[in-house]
Parts: C-alpha cells; structure tokens; sequence
C-alpha cells in the first residue's frame, strides 16, 4: 500500500509540477497573475468542468467515454430554467433535484442503449450528443431563459461567499470531487469500476455486472452534467439552446485526460483529474492576462494539452508507472 | 423610436386596413444566422407582427450553427418550395453568391437584413441595416465618453477577431478616439475579444482589471460580451470605478441597469428590422416599391423609408439609447 501511494504521489506530482511551473513562468511576465485575485479568477473557471469531469472519469475508467455531457448539461439547464421562468413561485433550490434528476434520464439511457444493444459507448453518445442539443431545442422552442427569471439566490451562490471571498459553487465542486474520491476508493461498486475497465472479459467472472457498472457510470456522468447544468446558470445567469454546454465535453475530456486517466479504462484518479482541471484552467486564465491576441488563443490552448501530454508521457515512459488500481492489464 | 408590438399592429390595422386581402399573399422566409440565438427572436416577432396585419405568409428557418456555409442547404429547399421572398441574415459575405443567383434566376427577391454581403452586392436585391454602421463607432465612444467624464483609460470587450460589423466599429471607434479632439483625455488601452462565449468573455474582462488597474469604462459592442462585463463588475461591486457599456440587448441588460451596474448602453431595434423587412417585401412584390436608389415607401410606425446608396436601407437614423428611465419600455 505504502508503495502504492508513493506510485500516486510522483504520478500527480508531474501534473502538479507542470501547474506551478507554468503559473511561475506567467507569473514572471505578469506579476499581478500570481495574487489572491488571479487565483480567484482560475478556481472561478473550473468549477462546471470539475465537476463533469469527476463523471467523466468514471466513464472513462469503466473502458467508456461520454460525449454527450455537453448536451446533457445543455437539456438539463434548459429544463431547470424553463422551471424557472415559468413557475416563480416554487422553492429555488428544488432546481438542483431537477437538473440532476434530468442528467441522471438522460445518462441512464445512454447506458441503457450502450448495453441493451451491446453498442460501443463513442458512437451512441455521439448519437445522444445530436439528440439532446435537438431536444432542447425543441422544449424550448429555440429560446433563451434570460437572465430576469434565474433565482437571484441562484446567481448569488457564483458570487458570494461563506470564506474567503470563495464562492459557493467552488465549494460545491471540491465537495463533489471529495465525494467522487470515497466513491471510487472506499465502496465495492467505485471499485467494480476499476475492475471492468481494466478487463472487462474478466469482470463478470469476479461477480461483477457489467451492466449494471456500465449503466451506473453513465447515469452518474449525467447526473454530474445535470448539477453542472444548474451552476451554469447560477453561474452565467441565463440558459440559451444553442450555446449552453456547447463543446463542453472536449474541455472536460480534454482535463481527464491531461489528469492521467487512461482512455483505454482501469486508470485514473479524482486527484489527477483535479490537477488536470486546474491546468486547463490556469491555461485558460493565463492567456488574456498575458495579452494573447484573441486569433492564437485557441492554438496556443491546444498545443498546451498536447505539450501536457507528450510531457506526462515522456515521464511515464521513463519508469514511472501510472497508477492502476485494477488488476494489471497485459 | 420603437413602440410597443401591440400599437405596432393596431396602427397598421388602420394605415392598410381591408386593401392587403385584395392581393394573393407574399410568401417570406427568413434565414436566421442560427436558431436560438434571442436577438433574432425579437427580429423574427417583427415579421410575425407585421404578415398578421398585412399579405403575407411567413416562415423562419435557421441552421443550428452560425457557419458560413450552413445556410445555403435552406435556401435552396425554399427556391424549390417557391417562395416570393427570401430575407437572411447571411453567415457568410461570399458563401452564398451562388445560391442566391440561382433563387434571383426563378424571380425569387433575396433581401439581406441585420447584415449584408460587403463586396458581393451584385448578388442580392437590397439590404436592411439596422441603422447606419459608419455611425457606431462614434456614437459609442461618445456613450462611453459621457458615463466617464470624457477622462481617463478605456478598453474594448469584442466578439470574435474576424466578425466584420465588429471590426468595422472597433475601427470607428479609434478614428473617432484619435479625431475628435472631445476624446483627446481618454486613451483606449486595449481591445480584446470574448468569442461571444460567457466563460472566454469574462475572462478577458477579469484580465482588463487586472491588467489595466486605472481602467474607468469599458466599451463592449456585443451582447454576449456586455453581458459578461457588466456580470464581472456587478460581482465586484465595481460599478462606481468602472463603467461598462456597449450594444446589448433589453431583456439581457435590465437586471443590471436596474440595480445600477450599467447606467446605459446602446443598440437598435431588431423588432423595427423584421417589421420594415415584412413591409418592404410585400411592397416590392406588389410594384409598390422598388429596390431603386432614392425611391421611398412608407412603413407604419416608421414613416417614409429611402433606398440609400448600395440599395441600402436603415430601420433607424441613430442608435437607440437604454437607460433606466425607458428600459421597461422595450419587450426585447
């Protein structure tokens, strides 16, 4: 066990490295990005795509991926704020019931379809991610929920703070990662997630249901999208058909990955994804500080993942084994 | 000045009375640039509002993304439906040349509106601008000028890097600066660009402050973009320090210029484009107007409208400006 952790420890040192390496050297050029206020700005980015990731991951350490998250998030904040707009009167918070309620339908059929009909997980989510955009256009005849009908008790949690000046939805996503680590770590089913993705042929000859793992993952990967759904508006006071959640998925896959969580299922831990959030985040925030002209953001962004990669890589190929929490793969 | 929908219909009711069901009805589609996007939901009302008083049928269709080439499977299912009039809001200034020739090929009438073709005119019938382009740029500046003292730094918050209405402001907006000895004590510090996305918007906002420590206003000529300002601030609780304004819309704005985030801002009204688009295509279909320079129609509500120079025609004169006293007035 003990050699196990120092495995983990190195492994989500090399990510943690990379952030403080790469916020120092922004730091150098841009001294005010290295104050209360930068970090503030950072931890303010993360929260929806921490969150989601902590489903993603799931998936993606169950051999599956979930690319219909940015949809789910889309549906699932439109139907909350059509609540919204359209019953004043009922208790805010009964929305968080809601859009989970709505991610978890919308994950449960993804599983649903992936193992009713022994489909792979890429091409129905991809099929799911069309579908949930064209729904919510649909339920809400291609509109927008304005900013005047989303709770003002809502919008407060994106602003206020119980600590620090940190506002609650920051809380709420560590709460959600913490949550995330007992789950995988500390029950039998988080483990069974371990176990089918690091060999899915061998998982049922150890009593594990590989459906109900698989269905399991995917209702909770669009669970998390439907509570990221609900910060979405807290967050950014309004909830628009086309734009909410639109390519979400490709920053949340994007994080988990660049955490240390293997596509290829049985790898990955909450903290890696954590750091690989935080990443993307300090990346995210960097660049307007540093006054990166609008035209090379989006590719300057990208070769940072591909760098963080190749990097990750290099390190791992030099004998630092990734962290497998399964049993070994050949 | 725009009024209310409702007065819109009643006073066309009686400016056109029984005359418009004496002639077979104006088939009108409008191509938005993508669906759900809430200013072309105003827009849209002003077509409705206008084919309930006079004849005309009306549809709007729309792609899911604002790509260039996205509109033209839409355009051609209308030439094959057989549409009098297409309006559209074209994603693209020379994706579409090709289409529109072929719908102008069956007497189809193609009339751009909220944003033309520049450089590709000869391929589309007239346009419809919401109000003279070379003037926003000054008239922002002059906003923003007015809510600071006409005194200190200023920073643009823009859309995207190559949306060309963006662009052709920004532009007015430093020969205005760099002219106009009005301005001579303020300086614009930086123009950054939000993609139009919340998250990407803030966060240039958020670097501005950062970056620019003595900033006193903040020019956003977008709605996305004033929208994420006027956020950053309000959770600031900077309003006193910073002055945002920009072009935004009414029903996206209020809460802010309600609790005195922004004190005003500016656009036009995407409701007046729809309703004169609807008359002037009607008109036009009917020899009751033509698409030549200098010749007028009328337009309930909006009095005599003039084709300009480019077969050009703009809803109003000047942008409209939204403050607290009149924000309740606009439905959009």
């Amino acid at each position: 066990m003990n050699q196990l952790r120092a495995i983990l420890l190195r492994r989500e040192a090399g990510i943690a490295v990379m952030i403080v390496l790469f916020c120092l050297a922004v730091g150098v050029v841009k001294p005010n990005f290295l104050t209360l206020n930068g970090l503030r700005i950072i931890l303010l980015l993360v929260p929806l795509v921490m969150i989601a990731a902590m489903g993603q991951m799931m998936v993606l350490i169950a051999r599956h991926v979930d690319l219909s998250i940015g949809s789910t998030l889309g549906f699932a904040a439109m139907v909350t704020g059509m609540m919204f707009r359209d019953m004043p009167e009922i208790w805010w918070p009964l929305g968080f019931a809601v859009a989970i309620g709505t991610g978890t339908l919308l994950g449960l059929f993804n599983g649903v379809l992936i193992t009713a009909f022994r489909l792979p997980s890429i091409i129905v989510t991809l099929g799911t991610l069309n579908l949930y955009r064209g729904l919510t256009f649909i339920i809400s005849d291609a509109r927008q929920v304005d900013r005047q009908y989303i709770p003002s008790a809502l919008k407060a949690m994106s602003q206020t703070s119980p600590i620090f000046g940190i506002p609650w939805i920051i809380f709420m996503a560590f709460g959600v990662a913490l949550l995330t680590y007992w789950f995988v770590m500390h029950t039998r089913v988080g483990r069974q997630i371990y176990a089918l993705g690091s060999n899915p042929e061998a998982a049922p000859l150890r009593g594990i249901s590989t459906n109900r793992v698989t269905i399991l993952v995917f209702a909770l990967s669009g669970a998390l999208a439907g509570l990221a759904g609900i910060m979405y508006a807290s967050r950014w006071g309004f909830v628009n058909p086309s734009n909410t959640g639109y390519g979400f998925e490709f920053q949340v896959i994007a994080a988990v990955v660049i955490g240390g969580v293997s596509i290829n299922g049985g790898v990955g831990t909450v903290l890696g994804t954590i750091l690989g959030v935080l990443l993307l985040g300090c990346v995210g925030a960097a660049l307007p500080f540093l006054g990166i002209p609008g035209t090379s953001q989006n590719a300057i962004f990208g070769a940072v993942i591909l760098i963080a990669l190749l990097i990750d890589r290099s390190v791992r190929s030099r004998g630092i084994a990734p962290l497998s929490l399964g049993r070994k793969r050949t | 000045m725009l009024k209310s929908s409702l007065l819109a219909i009643t006073a066309a009711l009686m400016l056109t009375g029984g005359a418009a069901y004496a002639q077979d009805k104006t088939e009108i589609v409008f191509v938005g640039k993508n669906t759900g996007n809430p200013y072309f939901d105003s827009l849209t009302q002003g077509f409705v509002d206008a084919c309930q008083v006079i004849a005309c049928n009306f549809e709007f269709v729309a792609p899911a993304t604002a790509e260039a080439t996205s509109q033209i499977p839409f355009i051609e299912a209308q030439i094959q439906r057989g549409v009098d009039v297409i309006a559209i809001s074209p994603n693209s200034p020379d994706a579409l040349n090709q289409v529109f020739d072929s719908a102008r090929e069956k007497g189809i009438i193609i009339l751009t509106v909220n944003g033309d073709i520049t450089g590709n005119e000869e391929h589309r019938d007239a346009t419809i601008l919401p109000t003279d382009f070379t003037k926003v740029g000054a008239d922002q500046v002059e906003m923003v000028g007015s809510l600071i003292g006409y005194q200190g730094e200023i920073a643009i918050l823009s859309a995207t890097t190559e949306a060309p209405d963006q662009n052709f402001w920004i532009e007015g907006m430093n020969e205005t600066l760099a002219n106009d000895s009005k301005y001579a004590n303020m300086s614009l510090v930086a123009t950054v660009y939000g993609d139009d996305q919340p998250e990407k918007s803030t966060t240039e906002m958020e670097a501005l402050l950062a970056n620019y420590p003595d900033l006193k206003g903040v020019i956003a000529p977008t709605t996305v973009g004033i929208a994420a300002a006027a956020q950053v601030v309000q959770s600031r609780g900077i309003a006193d320090q910073v002055k945002v304004t920009g072009l935004g819309l009414p029903s996206e704005m209020r809460d802010f210029v309600k609790d005195g985030t922004v004190e005003a801002f500016q656009l036009w009204s995407p409701y007046n484009e729809g309703w004169l688009a609807a008359h002037f295509a009607v008109d036009l279909k009917n020899g009751n107007a033509t698409t030549d320079v200098g010749s007028t129609f009328e337009v309930p509500n909006l009095g005599t409208i003039t084709i300009n120079e480019g077969h050009s025609i703009n809803t109003q004169s000047a942008l409209t400006t939204f403050n607290a006293s009149n924000i309740d007035e606009f439905n959009f």
